[in-house]
């Protein structure tokens, strides 16, 4: 198999990794690979910072194993290759009532990355998270496949949530849920403040639901945004529109402060005073973004930062003050987004927890790194965490105060890759991988 | 009754992205190669897509006794017969100055091997009145250069046996795409240095498909190919002798 040396980014582009990248397109070449030259896999590089990136070392880009390998239209078992991405399944199979149980907000991650880091979708607070669904793991390690199930405790929840470490994901059984069809009924409103917007999400009781905030208001209108609620149907939909793709960096002053507010406020006002209810496809309900292509040139060619916390219900208040730092200092971009988390996990990495989480993007600048790196303390403060798919800044002893099974993972890991062949710039950079 | 189509070299992410297309639009299907347990992953992902059916059968090009189960088990089969080519080798052309006996391989697997099967097919096809031949071929076959000569002329081979076969599966209501594809991002170009505007299976398997049903003859893929090799096959032999593209 060929090497293909090449630059490449996770989605924030902030950080940047130069390597060799193998692209297998089926298990006797992956096989081979590992048995030769064990490397991380990569999927389709949605994590922002660089979970996804090994600089001056090798990977291995899963993207091309993506088949279906069976589907039972009875029981809804599905058994998939790791590359096959999210969005391709809810495609192919919501129009015969079955769609993945956890979907994260862009299908274009694949089904190892979402194992790889256990992602949770609009509906955490009632199905939890996606490795919860996962019935058996099929890993290659040191070239060898070895097939997992929920009963291999330690090698099981080392491997969901475990950024990859336990070996190469060549694929796994998921059990999907049952819906009514491949649109969505969605209802938005807004929310005028904070505490109303804990309230509403605390009372809906919808299957899917998400907050989207407007990070740039203040004062009493601090917390405003819109609140969506969706629940899968049947029917027919007006013809779709073509996605659109942004096709070079934007200029830095695209995302500035004037610019910003103005969108947020006219995003906002769109939905009326006494809300609307709307049809949507399903994979626009989910994947909102997904439809114009390569968006996060928008931030130009420093690229930006995601920061992702979570923290307990009790501590809602600490949450208030850091989107009240964020909306002081005018740093943020668009839309920030609040969810209710439930306390559904499936890894010792895993990030969820019950509480509320926040995700705020911020164009990648010093003031902004200043700025996340109190929120990562105000976090931390609050025994809350932050989620690893997102993180490109912080510091090693952090990280692992949030992850009180770190050590369990570790352990599990060290056996199960005792070379490090597998390590990433995100294990290096948060020695995850040293006691 | 839905249509039969056999795919020569499916384990190709391009025949891939092409049998999708055709799973999702309920064809019954035949994934011919060599690696049996790629294939039947893939099997499993057409039918999971929606085929009719879906079988993994072994085809070697060098192997002839390989063809004659697979040519029974489609006359079985009611409704049109129809065949995609995608087998094809490119060996680097110094290993092939270092032993020219990989020329024989190289031309049985880009042209004389598939097209001593779809010689077996064609009568079938004739009787039945119908179908299409889908050949890949390359833009690589439009004119021998020093990087790759020996595949060119493989392609050019079989790009003259498809234009042949057109001509006689016309009479009987056939018809025969010829496939001229420019860089595409698969298994075979990975890592190569010197790709540019390199197009997607997916990509390519669309033309195919849209080829197919507009009953076109010769297609480069991306379009702009063909303005390409226009100007290629237009520089005088005394400049291009010269030439290393
Ligand atoms: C617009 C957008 C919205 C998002 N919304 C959400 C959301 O709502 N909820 C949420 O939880 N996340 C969300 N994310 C994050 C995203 O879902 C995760 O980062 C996911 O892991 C990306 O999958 P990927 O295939 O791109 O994996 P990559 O980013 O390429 O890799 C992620 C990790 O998985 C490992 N990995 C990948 N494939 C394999 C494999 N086959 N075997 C072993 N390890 C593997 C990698 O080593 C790496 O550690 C969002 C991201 C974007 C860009
Ligand atoms: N990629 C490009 O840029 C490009 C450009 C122009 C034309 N093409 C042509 O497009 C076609 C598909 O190529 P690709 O790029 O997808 O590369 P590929 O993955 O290497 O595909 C080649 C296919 O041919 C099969 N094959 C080779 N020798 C065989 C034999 N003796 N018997 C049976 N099958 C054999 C391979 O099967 P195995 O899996 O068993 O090896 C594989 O399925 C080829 O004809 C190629 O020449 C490619």
């Amino acid at each position: 198999m060929r090497w293909k040396t090449e630059s490449y980014t996770g989605w924030g582009r902030a950080l940047t990794a130069t390597g060799d990248i193998a692209r297998p397109e089926r298990a006797s070449a992956l096989a081979a690979l590992m048995k030769d030259s064990p490397a991380p896999a990569i999927g389709n590089c949605r994590s922002y910072g660089d979970a996804c990136l090994n600089d001056d070392g090798r990977v291995i880009d899963m993207t091309r194993m993506d088949r279906v390998l069976s589907f039972d239209e009875k029981t809804g078992l599905i058994e998939v290759e790791a590359g096959l991405q999210v969005g391709e399944i809810s495609r192919l199979y919501a129009p015969q009532g079955w769609l993945p149980a956890v979907m994260p907000g862009t299908g274009f991650a694949t089904v190892g990355g979402c194992i790889a880091n256990d992602v949770h979708g609009k509906n955490h607070h009632g199905l939890g998270s996606f490795g919860q669904h996962v019935t058996q793991i099929v890993l290659n390690q040191n070239g060898k496949e070895v097939t997992i199930t929920p009963k291999n405790a330690g090698l099981w929840k080392a491997t969901i949530g475990g950024l990859g470490q336990t070996g190469v994901i060549v694929r796994a059984t998921l059990q999907m849920i049952a819906c009514k069809g491949d649109v969505m009924m969605v209802t938005e409103r807004r929310v005028d403040g904070w505490d109303e917007f804990l309230q509403v999400l605390d009372d809906s009781k919808a299957t899917y639901t998400v907050g989207w905030i407007d990070a740039t208001a203040k004062g009493d209108a601090l917390g405003r945004g819109i609140l969506e609620e969706g629940e899968t149907g049947a029917g027919l939909l007006p013809k779709q529109k073509a996605s659109k793709k942004v096709p070079f960096n934007a200029p830095h002053f695209a995302l500035s402060k004037p610019i910003v507010k103005a969108f947020n406020n006219a995003y906002y006002r769109r939905v009326p005073d006494h809300g609307r209810t709307s049809v949507k496809p399903i994979n626009d309900f989910f994947f909102p973004l997904d439809r114009i292509h390569d968006w996060n040139k928008l931030y130009g060619k420093r690229g930006f930062h995601q920061f992702q916390c979570v923290v307990p219900i009790a501590k809602a208040p600490a949450l208030r003050e850091m989107l009240e730092m964020i909306a002081n200092s005018g740093l943020a971009s668009p839309l920030a987004v609040l969810k209710r988390m439930g306390p559904g996990r499936a890894g010792y990495l895993s990030f969820p927890m019950e509480g509320y989480t926040l995700a705020v993007d911020f164009p990648n600048r010093s003031a902004a790194q200043l700025l996340i790196s109190k929120l990562e303390e105000m976090t931390e403060e609050a025994g809350g965490r932050l989620y690893l798919a997102k993180d490109a800044l912080a510091r090693p002893n952090r990280m692992k105060a949030m992850y009180p099974e770190w050590k369990d993972w570790l352990k599990v890991v060290k056996k199960a890759d005792p070379e490090g062949a597998l390590e990433t710039d995100m294990t290096r950079r948060l020695e995850l991988r040293s006691a | 009754m839905t249509d039969t189509w056999i795919i020569l070299g499916a384990t190709s992410s391009m025949a891939r992205a092409f049998a999708r297309k055709l799973a999702e639009e309920g064809a019954t299907l035949y994934l011919a190669g060599r690696d049996m347990a790629d294939l039947e992953a893939s099997a499993g992902d057409c039918k999971a897509r929606g085929a009719a059916n879906a079988h993994a059968v072994l085809f070697d090009a060098r192997k002839p006794d390989t063809f004659t189960p697979i040519i029974d088990a489609m006359g079985a089969e009611e409704g049109m017969l129809n065949a995609a080519v995608f087998v094809g080798s490119m060996p680097d052309q110094a290993d092939i100055d270092a032993d020219p006996s990989l020329i024989d391989g190289t031309v049985t697997d880009s042209f004389t091997g598939p097209a001593r099967f779809l010689q077996m097919l064609a009568p079938m096809m004739e009787e039945r009145g119908g179908g299409t031949v889908v050949g890949v071929g390359s833009v690589a076959g439009d004119r021998g250069r020093v990087g790759n000569y020996v595949y060119g002329a493989a392609k050019a081979g079989f790009h003259t046996y498809l234009s042949g076969l057109r001509n006689r599966l016309t009479r009987s209501g056939g018809h025969v795409v010829t496939v001229k594809p420019g860089f595409v991002d698969t298994a075979m170009t990975w890592g190569i240095e010197g790709m540019f505007l390199v197009a997607s299976p997916d990509q390519v398997a669309g033309d195919l498909l849209k080829a197919v049903r507009k009953k076109k003859n010769v297609i480069y893929t991306p379009f702009f190919w063909r303005y390409i090799m226009l100007i290629i096959r237009s520089v005088p032999e005394p400049i291009f002798k010269k030439l290393s593209i």
